[in-house]
C-alpha cells in the first residue's frame, strides 16, 4: 500500500478518527510510569489535609458493616447463611465498595480530566487503570482486616466460619475480574457522558440501587428460598456470582454452580472490550464536545 | 543532513458550529423527535439563523508543511487563523477531519503553563508527574532533575506544594520539565508571555539552543520581538489556509500588515471596560506619513483622531500612555485642554514627538479626559491597545550601539556630558 509505505520510518501518524477498533496498547505500557505516578498523586491528594488520614479506608467499612450488621443482621433478621453476621456483611461490603468505587470514578473520567486532557496528551485510559490501581489499594488495606476478622471468628469454636483452602486460591481472579468488571463500566458512561450528561446523574443513585440488587445485605440463598423460579435471572447480574464465590471461600457458604461464574466472565470480557472499544474511540475528539 | 521530524500532510479540521447535541438526552431526543413531526426544533436557539445550527465549519483547511532538525518555526496569524487548533492537531488532542500528521521522535508541547500539575503535590513530585505525562520515565527524570531544578530557579522551594508558588514560579517549572525532555519537536503556545523579561529571555535561548541541537521547536506567539529573536523561519495561517511558508520576517510583514498596526483603525468597535466610551468616545485614528508603523528614532508620529461626545466639556484633554511591547506602561503625555460642545463629532489631529524614545516594539494607549488642576481626573473613554508600533534601531544615532532594551530599558537619555 502505497499509505504504509508513507508511514515507514515515522513514530507516530496522526490521523481522522476512522473504524472501532483503534485502540493504542502500545502507547498505554510505555506510559506504565506515569500510571504508577498517576496512583501515588491519588493517595497524596486523597489524605492532604485530612486528620485521619489512610485510617479513613478501614473506617468506612467499619461503619458501614456495622450499620449493615444492626439494621439487616440484628433490626430485620435476615439469615446470613449461618456465618457470623459481621463477617458476612463485611464480605459482602468490601467487595461491592471496590466495584462500586471503580466503576464511579473512572465514569468521571472525561468529565474530571477535560481540562488537563485539552492540554496534553498521553493515553487516556491511563487515568482509569490508575483509579482502578489506587482501589485495589483501597482493598487491600480492608481485605487484610477483613482476613483478621475472619480469623477470629474461625479460631472460635462452632463459630460457623469454614475457609475453603481452594477457592482462597482464586482471590486473585475474583478481585481481577471485579476490577475489570467496574472499569468496564465506568469508562462505557465516561465515554457517553462526554455527550449527555444525563449519565452522570444515574450512576451516582444508579450504583445505589444496584447493590440491593446483588447479595450485599442478604444472601443469594434467601432468593433462592422465596423465589427459586428467578435464581437464573438473579444471577445474571455479573457481581452476584463473584461475591457469592468469594463468601464460599472465606466463610464456607453453600457455594453456586460455577456456571454462574464463567458466565459472568463473559460478561465482564464483553462489558470491558465494548468499554475499550467506545472509550479510544471517543477519546479522539471528546475535547471538541466537552 | 537535514532530517525530517515533522510532516503535516494535507489537514483540515472541521468544527460545528452552534451546539453540539443538546447537551442532555432529552434535549436531543426532542430534537429529534421534532425533526421527525416536520415541526421547527425547538432547541435552536431563537435569532439565530437556521444556518448557524450545525453549518460547518473549516478551522484549518488543507494545510500542509514539513519541519526538519535545527527549525525554528513561527506560526504567525491573526486571532481565530487556526494556529492553536494546529497545535492541538500535532499535540494529538484531537484528531483531524481529514490529512494525516507524522512525527519521528518525542514532541513536548506546552500549550498551557504547568498542564497536569497538582497544586497538593510538591514541586518535585509535580516534576516527576509532569515529566511522566510528557513521556518521560522514572529514570530519565530523575536523570534531568538536577538540571531542571537548576534552570527553574526553584530549587529553595522544590518541596513546597506548588499551590504556593507564585505564577512566575510556576512558568518556570513548567517550562524546564518541558525543556529538560529532550524533545525532537518543541511545541510553545504563548506561555512565555507570563514570566518575568529575564526568564523569558532565559526560554528563548533554551529554545534558540534546542533548535540549534538539531531538534525543532514550533512557536506560536504575538510578540515579534521573540519570534524574531528565536525564529528562523515562518509560517503564516490566514482564515485556516496557510498562505505563506518562508522567511519568518516575510511572515512577520504579513501578520504585522493584517493586525493591529494597520494604518488606519476603527476604535468604535473596540471593546472597552465598564462605564468607558458612553458619554464620550473615540471612533477612529488614521495614522499618516507611515504604511507599517515603523518610525525612526528621535522622529514624531502623527495621527488624526476622530471622536464623538455627548455632553459639553470645556477642559478635554486626549491622554497617550505609552507601554512597552508587555503592555507595562513607560510614559505618559497629553494635550493642552480643549473645549468640545454636546453631540459634537470632532476631529483633532495629534502630533507625538517620539524623542528619547528607545528602539523596540510598543504599544499606545489612549484615554479622554477631564483634569482639574487639582490632580482630580475624570476618564470618559479608554482604549488599552489603540496600535503597535515600532521604532527602528540606527546604530549610527547610537554611535555605534545596538540598543539593548533588556538592559537599558525604554528610554533614551540625553548623552552624558564631560567637563
Amino acid at each position: 500500500m502505497d499509505d504504509t509505505r508513507k508511514r515507514a520510518g515515522w513514530d507516530t501518524v496522526i490521523r481522522p478518527r476512522k473504524g472501532w477498533f483503534d485502540i493504542d496498547f502500545k502507547g498505554l505500557v510505555r506510559y506504565r510510569d506515569l500510571i504508577l505516578l498517576m496512583v501515588k498523586r491519588n493517595f497524596t491528594v486523597l489524605y492532604k489535609q485530612t486528620i485521619l488520614g489512610p485510617a479513613w479506608v478501614v473506617i468506612q467499612p467499619l461503619l458501614t458493616t456495622l450499620v449493615f450488621t444492626v439494621v439487616f443482621g440484628n433490626l430485620a433478621g435476615l439469615p446470613t447463611d449461618g456465618v457470623p453476621k459481621f463477617l458476612f456483611y463485611m464480605a459482602g461490603n468490601i467487595m461491592w465498595h471496590f466495584f462500586a468505587q471503580c466503576l464511579t470514578v473512572t465514569s468521571e473520567t472525561f468529565t474530571k480530566n477535560s481540562k488537563l486532557f485539552g492540554k496534553v496528551y498521553f493515553p487516556r485510559l491511563v487515568m482509569p487503570f490508575a483509579t482502578v490501581l489506587t482501589e485495589m489499594i483501597n482493598f487491600a488495606v480492608q481485605f487484610a482486616l477483613f482476613i483478621v476478622f475472619v480469623a477470629i471468628y474461625a479460631a472460635k469454636p462452632d463459630s460457623g466460619v469454614h475457609p475453603n483452602w481452594q477457592l482462597i486460591l482464586l482471590t486473585p481472579l475474583m478481585l481481577l475480574q471485579l476490577g475489570v468488571l467496574g472499569l468496564g463500566f465506568g469508562i462505557i458512561i465516561s465515554a457517553l457522558t462526554t455527550k449527555y450528561r444525563d449519565l452522570a446523574m444515574l450512576v451516582s443513585f444508579g450504583v445505589h440501587l444496584w447493590m440491593y440488587g446483588t447479595p450485599v445485605t442478604y444472601s443469594t440463598s434467601m432468593i433462592a428460598d422465596k423465589f427459586p423460579q428467578l435464581l437464573g435471572v438473579y444471577m445474571l447480574n455479573p457481581i452476584t456470582p463473584i461475591i457469592e464465590l468469594f463468601r464460599a471461600a472465606y466463610l464456607g457458604v453453600p457455594r453456586y454452580s460455577y456456571g454462574y461464574n464463567l458466565l459472568s466472565v463473559g460478561v465482564t470480557a464483553f462489558v470491558f472490550l465494548l468499554g475499550v472499544v467506545l472509550f479510544s474511540r471517543t477519546e479522539k475528539t471528546f475535547m471538541d464536545t466537552v | 543532513m537535514s532530517e525530517r521530524v515533522l510532516e503535516v500532510d494535507g489537514v483540515s479540521k472541521q468544527y460545528r458550529l452552534g451546539m453540539i447535541g443538546g447537551g442532555t438526552l432529552h434535549d436531543d431526543l426532542n430534537s429529534w423527535f421534532a425533526r421527525v413531526r416536520g415541526k421547527e426544533d425547538p432547541n435552536v436557539k431563537i435569532g439565530k439563523e437556521h444556518l448557524a445550527v450545525n453549518q460547518k465549519f473549516w478551522a484549518l483547511k488543507d494545510v500542509s508543511f514539513n519541519v526538519d532538525r535545527g527549525d525554528a518555526v513561527a506560526l504567525l496569524g491573526r486571532n481565530g487563523a487556526g494556529k492553536s487548533t494546529m497545535l492541538k492537531l500535532i499535540s494529538r488532542i484531537t484528531a483531524p477531519t481529514e490529512g494525516e500528521i507524522r512525527i519521528r521522535g518525542r514532541v513536548a508541547s506546552l500549550l498551557e503553563i504547568g498542564t497536569g500539575f497538582h497544586p497538593e503535590l510538591s514541586g518535585r513530585d509535580n516534576i516527576y508527574l509532569n515529566g511522566a505525562i510528557l513521556g518521560m520515565n522514572r529514570a530519565e527524570t530523575t536523570r534531568k532533575l538536577k538540571e531542571i531544578m537548576e534552570f527553574s530557579e526553584i530549587e529553595p522551594f522544590i518541596d513546597t506544594p506548588v499551590k504556593r508558588y507564585s505564577s512566575g514560579m510556576y512558568v518556570k517549572l513548567a517550562f524546564a520539565v518541558a525543556a529538560h525532555l529532550d524533545p525532537d519537536v518543541m511545541i510553545c503556545d504563548e506561555v512565555l508571555a507570563v514570566g518575568d523579561l529575564a526568564f523569558q529571555q532565559k526560554c528563548l535561548t533554551k529554545m534558540s539552543e534546542i533548535a540549534r541541537s538539531g531538534r525543532a521547536v514550533l512557536y506560536v506567539s504575538h510578540n515579534m520581538r521573540t519570534v524574531s529573536q528565536l525564529c528562523n523561519r515562518g509560517l503564516y495561517l490566514d482564515g485556516g489556509h496557510l498562505t505563506y511558508d518562508g522567511t519568518v520576517e516575510r511572515a512577520m510583514e504579513l501578520y504585522g500588515g493584517s493586525s493591529a498596526r494597520s494604518v488606519q483603525r476603527n476604535l468604535d468597535e473596540v471593546p472597552r471596560t465598564k462605564d468607558r466610551g458612553d458619554t464620550m468616545r473615540m471612533l477612529s485614528i488614521q495614522f499618516e506619513n507611515t504604511q507599517a508603523l515603523e518610525y525612526e528614532m528621535d522622529s514624531s508620529m502623527q495621527f488624526t483622531l476622530t471622536c464623538v461626545s455627548h455632553i459639553a466639556e470645556p477642559r478635554l484633554r486626549l491622554r497617550l500612555i505609552l507601554q512597552n511591547s508587555i503592555a507595562t506602561p513607560i510614559a505618559m503625555t497629553q494635550t493642552e485642554p480643549f473645549e468640545v460642545a454636546a453631540e459634537e463629532t470632532f476631529t483633532r489631529r495629534i502630533k507625538f514627538p517620539l524623542d528619547g524614545v528607545a528602539p523596540g516594539e510598543y504599544i499606545i494607549k489612549l484615554s479622554l479626559v477631564s483634569g482639574t488642576p487639582r490632580g482630580r481626573t475624570n476618564y470618559y473613554d479608554t482604549i488599552v491597545d489603540v496600535s503597535r508600533f515600532v521604532i527602528v534601531d540606527d546604530p549610527a544615532v547610537n554611535s555605534g550601539f545596538i540598543w539593548s532594551e533588556r538592559l537599558w530599558g525604554n528610554e533614551r537619555l540625553k548623552p552624558l556630558e564631560m567637563e
